[in-house]
């Protein structure tokens, strides 16, 4: 077997800042025209395992290894972050930050650079490169010019330009809408296609990955390596749900349906999975004993939206005759691809932008004539990155900082208010502690209490559990329902069809400025025009009421019903 | 774009020298203008100067806010100047013709105005040069530039990282103003004092540099990881070739800075005195 490109042989591995390993006798082998998968919850080590493919560990996190770890025939000791550049092209997670260029061919050239290639042969390679992953038209333009799935384009052409032989991406799917991710992974399989290079995904998104076979999937949880299986294994196991990972949402539902999946009926894939005419009876008589809630009542309008029209100075349009009505009690998404006005809805809605055409009334009354202040006391908005938004070390203090602001309260009663939310928020064990000791997901929370703290009748959340491992997003999401039981109103500003299907009722889809639909998340993801004009994806529910023949709506329903069922 | 670099794509003689050229006529330039205060050679310069804008197809509405604010500056600088030192000029040059007794040790002199002049034709002199290599050189050669005339590459890369990385940052500034003001800290409010608006203002420094501390690892790993600081030299996708007008251009500038260095020895100083 000399055609590995990586092994790991009873590898370890502990970071000198850390105390524990992070990894434990890895053993692991990458071959040559391989391609794998690698997926665990947040903090299992699949990060620190990628580090070790593309040298970054040790060169940027030094630590102590123990074991063997063969990259192209030459121990890592040997290597140097340069030399393994060569063998190992890394696609980072921020596509954003990786972007080193002024410009595209800049950002693809920069490695030539760095090996002093000649000009000529230089433009020569940055072209073909360009070509392949389709952005040759692009190669003057800025990074601020192009969309997120165009970047990941860049960045890969940045690293194709080396020729290496083993193709790394970290969490490709993390910042990208459904659609694009789609297509990304159509992208990386046809790269994996057209060159013997081994291609290595780690991401926790397995059904999304899974859009294109894979050869393996290996599972790590707690520094170990959990499961390294075909798919199609792995997805008949418990091993997943055990992890803390999310199956593929029709592996879940046939298991709720009482079909035991193993590996002849190929789940690996939607589109290889068969099922036995005794399959499909059970889960046509699992459809007809699942029964649907009563629709809830509807409560009385809160926040309505007239006409409303805006445009940026540079004469963008970005928002053309957008009208919406939430009621109170509500939990509704927002949903559409990048630029589809979302966020600038959004905006308009806090008072940081004024909409040129239209009105806004807050349970009836004019929002117009209230303040970016006084608008923030009755509609609270966070953001979607948890650090933009703490200012003070201390969690107590950021909580308690817009009542302090607005002064109207006594000292006493604004610690007395802030206990009080950080009870609820489960952070009152931790209300004195610096709010750097926290995890992204608690920063979330913290977020989210300080923003309670003013009681808003409405809550905006913009992409609540954007980079989450499905633990946390539970977490996160749970949290929020919790408050909507309350009788907040919670307005999600989304990407995430999981999110918007399991946790909201109604969904709201913007395209280029202007509401297109406006009904019940199951209707939208079931329909093919709706899904590609918002950049959405059809859910992987839809193609297995199809193969049992049974309505995808009706399908879509009594699956989050029992799943809800089933988890709380 | 980001108000530092104002780079205005046109196509002109101009834009098509290399950064490096430009970047070595605007050092030579303003050294010549700098060294010596021969009158007639720096009422020269503006005028060659104001050829090349010319040439360059910059017009001057493109670049008014940069004209007027070096204008103000130039007002102030002489203003200053005639204030501290009413008599500079007669030190210099040796004589007094007053034109017009002022109150105080405040007194017009001839000499004075003379220098005055001077300074003046010094701004006019180097301004517009410098105006003209900022709205001439495209961004992504100026790094390519600062490693061509000697400046080791780690160093000018950090220029081109700064111009690619500031309107990140100012987005990024824009986005925590913003939740901020959501959150009832009040910005730009005439209620507030000036040490309340500057304290509030530092609190969103705090999630600004924590995220640019992320950001810069983020930047750091992707360089290395493809390759950056590996050999101690690197060439330039956005690098372009010497033609023969840059050669002509980096000539002429030699030979501005020859004239002033020789004016230097021909006025016995480094002013031209017309009063003896």
């Amino acid at each position: 077997m000399d055609d590995a490109i990586i092994e790991f042989r009873n590898f370890s591995f502990r970071y000198d800042s850390q105390a524990e390993k992070t990894l434990y006798d890895i053993n692991l082998k990458i071959r040559k025209g391989e391609k794998v998968l690698i997926c665990g919850p947040s903090g299992c080590g699949k990060s620190t395992l990628s580090h070790c493919m593309n040298g970054l560990i040790p060169a940027s996190y030094p630590g102590e290894a123990s074991g063997d770890l063969i990259i192209g025939g030459k121990s890592f000791l040997d290597h140097t972050i340069f030399s393994l550049s060569r063998i190992t092209g890394t696609v980072l997670q921020d596509s954003d930050g990786q972007f080193i260029g002024l410009t595209v061919g800049e950002d693809i050239a920069f490695a030539l650079e760095n090996d002093n290639t000649p000009l000529s042969e230089m433009k020569e390679k940055v072209m073909r490169a360009a070509r392949r992953v389709g952005v040759e038209k692009f190669l003057s333009h800025a990074p601020h010019e192009l969309s997120g799935g165009q970047k990941q384009r860049v960045s890969l052409a940045g690293v194709m330009v080396d020729d290496v032989s083993l193709f790394l991406f970290d969490e490709p799917l993390a910042n990208l809408d459904p659609a694009t991710g789609k297509t990304t992974i159509e992208l990386i399989d046809q790269i994996q296609k057209t060159t013997d290079a081994a291609v290595v995904i780690i991401e926790h998104r397995i059904e999304d990955v899974l859009h294109r076979p894979v050869d393996r999937i290996v599972l790590m949880n707690d520094g170990r390596i959990a499961a390294d299986m075909s798919p199609d294994e792995l997805l008949s196991s418990p091993l997943l749900k055990e992890c803390g990972i999310r199956e593929p949402l029709y592996v879940t539902a046939l298991k709720y349906a009482g079909v035991s999946v193993n590996a002849d009926m190929h789940p690996g894939l939607i589109d290889t999975l068969t099922l036995s005419e005794a399959d499909i009876e059970r889960v046509r008589s699992w459809y007809e004993n699942t029964l649907l809630p009563p629709e809830k009542e509807k409560g009385e309008v809160i926040l309505e939206a007239e006409n409303i029209a805006f445009h940026y100075d540079n004469g963008h349009e970005a928002l053309k005759d957008v009208s919406l009505k939430v009621r109170k009690g509500e939990m509704i998404s927002i949903v559409g691809r990048n630029g589809a006005g979302k966020s600038t809805f959004s905006k308009i809605i806090c008072g940081f932008l004024k909409p040129q055409k239209g009105m806004l009334y807050l349970s009836g009354e004019d929002l117009s004539r209230l303040s970016i202040k006084e608008r923030a006391e009755r509609i609270g908005y966070v953001m979607q990155n948890p650090n933009q938004m703490l200012t003070k070390p201390m969690i107590r203090d950021e909580v308690a900082l817009g009542l302090r602001l607005r002064g109207k309260l006594s000292e006493e009663e604004i610690l007395k208010k802030t206990d009080e939310v950080l009870r609820i928020c489960s952070l009152y064990e931790m209300r004195s502690w610096p709010v750097s000791a926290l995890s992204y997901g608690q920063k979330k929370r913290v977020t989210i209490a300080s923003i309670l703290a003013m009681d808003p009748e409405i809550v905006i959340l913009d992409e609540p559990t954007a980079g989450q491992d499905f633990r946390r997003y539970t977490e996160i999401m749970e949290f929020l329902r919790g408050l909507n039981s309350l009788g907040v109103t919670i307005i999600l500003i989304t990407h995430d069809m999981h999110l918007m299907l399991e946790y909201t009722r109604r969904a709201v889809v913007f395209t280029d400025g202007t509401v297109i639909a406006d009904s019940d998340c199951e209707d939208i993801l079931t329909s093919d025009t709706l899904t590609e004009k918002a950049s959405l994806k059809r859910t992987s529910l839809s193609d297995l009421a199809e193969l049992c023949a049974l309505d995808g709506n009706g399908f879509v329903r009594r699956f989050i019903e029992h799943d809800r069922r089933v988890r709380a | 774009m980001n108000g530092i670099f104002n780079y205005i794509d046109r196509k002109s003689p101009i834009h098509e020298l290399t950064g490096a050229t430009k970047l070595i006529v605007l050092i030579l330039w303003s050294l010549a203008a700098m060294t010596t205060f021969d009158t007639r050679f720096l009422a020269c310069l503006p005028v060659v100067a104001l050829v090349l804008f010319f040439i360059s197809g910059i017009r001057f509405s493109d670049v008014k806010f940069l004209l007027w604010f070096t204008f103000v500056f130039m007002v102030l600088n002489n203003v200053l100047i005639f204030i501290f030192s009413p008599e500079h000029g007669v030190s210099i040059y040796g004589t007094r013709t007053v034109l017009l007794e002022g109150v105080g040790r405040w007194t017009v002199t001839a000499e004075q105005l003379f220098y005055h002049l001077n300074v003046v034709l010094k701004y006019l002199a180097t301004i517009p040069l410098v105006i003209l290599f900022v709205s001439t050189t495209d961004p992504s050669e100026f790094a390519s530039s600062l490693n061509r005339i000697g400046i080791s590459y780690k160093a000018a890369y950090s220029v081109s990282l700064a111009l690619r990385y500031i309107p990140d940052i100012q987005r990024e500034f824009g986005e925590i103003m913003v939740s901020q003001q959501a959150r009832g800290l009040e910005m730009a409010s005439r209620k507030q004092s000036l040490v309340k608006r500057l304290t509030n203002a530092s609190a969103m420094l705090f999630p600004l540099i924590i995220s640019s501390m992320d950001r810069i690892e983020v930047i750091a790993n992707a360089m290395e990881l493809r390759g950056f600081g590996k050999n101690r030299k690197r060439t330039w996708y956005s690098s372009r070739p010497f033609r023969a007008a840059d050669f002509a251009a980096c000539g002429f500038s030699v030979l501005l800075m020859a004239v002033s260095l020789a004016l230097n020895f021909v006025n016995g100083g480094r002013y031209f005195n017309p009063f003896i």
